[in-house]
């Protein structure tokens, strides 16, 4: 096997270096340290790490039981994953990339966010209908925000000011209050909202609905209404298998990311018009998304066929698939 | 409580309210209110499952009714809306219609109906019911959903056909195309295997030899009882002809939990017992569907059945549709089911809708062992140019329902 895989990189590496001439990447600088890209595979209870440069696997992590979301803490220096069968959080030193510490989170903790000026970490506990926020440096519980049924999603403003908790049989977006810890707005959105990320200039909050299929883009600014709905038509597929999931944006405002799940498709859209530019086809039940530091690439990660796809986001196409443990869940690139 | 006729048993009445930590919520300006009547049967004393693993449950169907009220609350109380419950049991050969007659009372404008065909077409001629609408679901019959279709009559649970559709799926991806069939001898296992036939022709099963298990039910504890059946079971099953599998036709549970490990080939039992298609299984946690797991056990304090699951789903839908239309209002809702709008996370990896020729909840079936989900149908390539979920079940140019 070692042999057939080696045979098979060979082709993939031309594609990926005519990727880079196209896109005209070669002009940019090498960093001294090429950047590290972190999936968490749900059923092998491990963390890949990509080497960004080589696009291989350099380390898997042992971490706890079915390990999701991902952040990193404030400083840079610590990699957070949740372990929702631990009902903790495991603290990852970027240095040594071994699991120093784990912080108790609440039953089945699944997303989390870090706060941009305070230690703090916010998790959705779906089963006690609740957003947990803990604070990693004096390692305690500050309070329990109450939510609708089955948190999931968590989105935070870039300026810390908002945090928004999606409830997926509520099938609603509350958007709470970081320095008052309330929920102030409870806004419906579609069926079984997954995910929740704010646009780089906090204007926006791009809410995706797995059942339904949709992203639906909240005005952050005054009135914190519905202010579009995206829906989604990938040609010569079922419907009920375009869920939309993860989502990434350029900071740049123009593009958009949407994890398409199990019609193995990521969507493609104008940030600024809402028009859908493109499907491109990834792997298989693609679930969760994450640009890297000078968002020249997109990785995807393909839960059912258990790799990574990168995308160059200047051609918009896939230039290689990476394999990694067994349901691939989150990908975080280390900034 | 007033006081009623003996025919009925009240389980319970009134509202259920669900009391969350909402500090901050504020109560909207008025509530509009939408009642629901949870209309169920008391349970054949004679009717028991084979196994004494399985616990007998009196409760089956209303618990999901229940989970369903409480998750609806949750989105509607910041929606100025408010569902309640209200709960009636007839007792076996009680008169449907008095129950009926209560609920409609109590000011109910929706019915789910945890009742078996023959009383739910009674509800369903009764004057009583108006033109309110009832959601069947526990009925599996076929007919139900073709010459005997109504209306204002949803199904939530699916139908024979589109469970044994899902077995023969599986059994094609499988390439066991080879079925000795043995049904019981109620009415219900002779139209099962009656359907079973259809779909193994349907996904190009050959039904090699079939025959009714002569006996009739055994005590559940009988002492010693295995005796008997690891002699008689593969002298019964001998001449049938060579086949990949034994498909049992038993829906009462009377005798097809004797088959697996018994039989004459060494061939897997699959039908009603050994591997089955169902809406809905303890062992099912894809999709988020722990969570709808861990909510009703919290809440029953047993596992969840396919009854409480089709119950569930009916309250939900009801849920889903004046979330979406700001409306508790019939003809607003009903508009919303039936449309392409109308989209439920029932927990099964696609969205559940309904389909208008018949009103059936399309849906994703479960293929289980006892303990652990071997699969869910519709399987990969199998397709239709509406939806694959319309692989299962009767489909819009075959059905025989009328409007």
């Amino acid at each position: 096997m070692p042999f057939l895989s080696q045979g098979d990189r060979k082709p993939t590496t031309k594609h990926f270096t005519l990727g880079l001439v196209l896109g005209g990447l070669l002009w940019l600088p090498l960093t001294a340290q090429a950047e590290r890209i972190f999936i968490s595979n749900e059923k092998d209870n491990t963390v890949s790490v990509i080497d960004g440069t080589s696009l291989e696997v350099i380390e898997t992590i042992r971490v706890g039981r079915r390990p999701r979301a991902m952040a990193f803490s404030s400083d840079g220096s610590e990699l957070f994953v949740a372990v929702g069968d631990d009902e903790a959080i495991d603290m990852i030193d970027l240095e040594t990339l071994q699991v120093v510490r784990s912080q108790s989170s609440g039953e089945d903790p699944e997303v989390i966010r870090v706060d941009p000026n305070r230690p703090y970490i916010y998790v959705s506990n779906e089963d006690d209908n609740i957003v947990s926020v803990l604070d990693y440096e004096a390692r305690t519980l500050v309070t329990e925000i109450p939510v609708g049924v089955e948190p999931e999603g968590l989105g935070i403003s870039p300026d810390g000011r908002w945090l928004i908790a999606t409830t997926e049989t509520s099938n609603m977006a509350h958007i709470i209050d970081a320095e008052a810890m309330e929920a102030v707005h409870h806004r419906l959105v579609g069926a079984r909202p997954r995910h929740a990320e704010f646009s780089h200039d906090g204007s926006e909050a791009w809410v995706s609905s797995e059942i339904a299929g949709m992203v639906t883009i909240l005005d952050m600014e005054e009135t914190f209404d519905v202010k579009h709905v995206i829906r989604f038509d990938v040609p010569g597929v079922p419907r009920e298998t375009v869920q939309a999931v993860g989502v990434a944006l350029t900071s740049d405002g123009r593009y958009a990311f949407v994890a398409l799940g199990p019609s193995n498709r990521v969507a493609v859209i104008d940030q600024q018009t809402y028009e859908v530019l493109d499907y491109l086809l990834v792997g298989q039940r693609v679930w969760h998304l994450a640009l890297n530091a000078d968002e020249s690439r997109l990785y995807t990660t393909n839960g059912v066929s258990g790799d990574v796809t990168v995308i160059d986001v200047e051609g918009l196409r896939a230039i290689k698939s990476i394999p990694v443990g067994r349901f691939p869940w989150g990908v975080i690139v280390e900034p | 409580m007033k006081t009623l006729p003996s025919s009925l048993r009240w389980v319970a009445m009134g509202g259920l309210a669900i009391g969350l930590g909402w500090s901050t919520l504020l109560p909207a300006d008025t509530v509009e209110t939408l009642t629901v009547g949870y209309i169920g049967m008391q349970r054949d004393d004679n009717v028991e499952p084979l196994s004494v693993l399985d616990p007998v449950l009196d409760d089956e169907g209303l618990q999901g009714a229940r989970l369903g009220i409480n998750d609806n609350n949750a989105t509607a109380q910041f929606l100025g809306q408010e569902f309640m419950l209200h709960e009636v049991e007839v007792a076996q050969g009680g008169d449907v219609g008095e129950a009926l007659q209560a609920l409609v009372d109590e000011g109910v404008d929706w019915i789910v109906s945890g009742l078996p065909a023959e009383a739910l077409l009674d509800v369903m001629a009764h004057p009583a019911r108006g033109d309110r609408v009832v959601f069947n679901a526990q009925a599996p019959d076929d007919e139900l959903r073709g010459e005997a279709c109504h209306p204002d009559l949803y199904h939530t649970t699916p139908s024979r056909r589109m469970l044994s559709d899902a077995l023969a799926q599986f059994l094609a991806f499988k390439q066991w195309d080879r079925w000795a069939l043995v049904y019981g001898n109620t009415e219900e296992d002779r139209i099962l295997a009656d359907v079973l036939r259809t779909a193994a022709e349907r996904y190009g099963h050959r039904i090699v030899g079939d025959k009714q298990w002569p006996h009739d039910p055994m005590a559940r504890r009988a002492e010693g009882g295995f005796h008997a059946i690891q002699r008689e079971i593969p002298v019964f099953v001998q001449d049938l002809p060579e086949h990949d599998v034994l498909v049992i036709a038993d829906e009462t549970d009377y005798f097809g939990e004797y088959f697996p490990y018994q039989t004459w080939a060494p061939r897997p039992v699959v039908g009603t017992q050994g591997l089955v298609a169902a809406p809905w299984h303890r062992a099912h946690e894809s999709w988020g569907a722990v969570q709808l797991q861990r909510r009703f056990e919290d809440l029953a304090e047993r596992w969840m059945t396919p009854r409480d699951f089709g119950a569930w789903l009916a309250v939900r839908s009801l849920g889903e549709a004046a979330a979406r239309t700001g409306s508790v209002e019939r003809d607003a809702i009903l508009d919303y089911l039936l449309s392409e709008e109308f989209e439920l996370a029932g927990y099964l990896g696609l969205p559940v809708s309904y389909r208008t020729w018949n009103h059936q909840l399309r849906q994703p079936i479960l293929v289980t062992g006892p303990r652990m989900v071997a699969s869910v149908s519709p399987q990969e390539g199998y397709l239709h140019p509406r939806t694959p979920l319309d692989s299962l079940g009767a489909d819009e140019g075959e059905s025989t329902c009328r409007f």
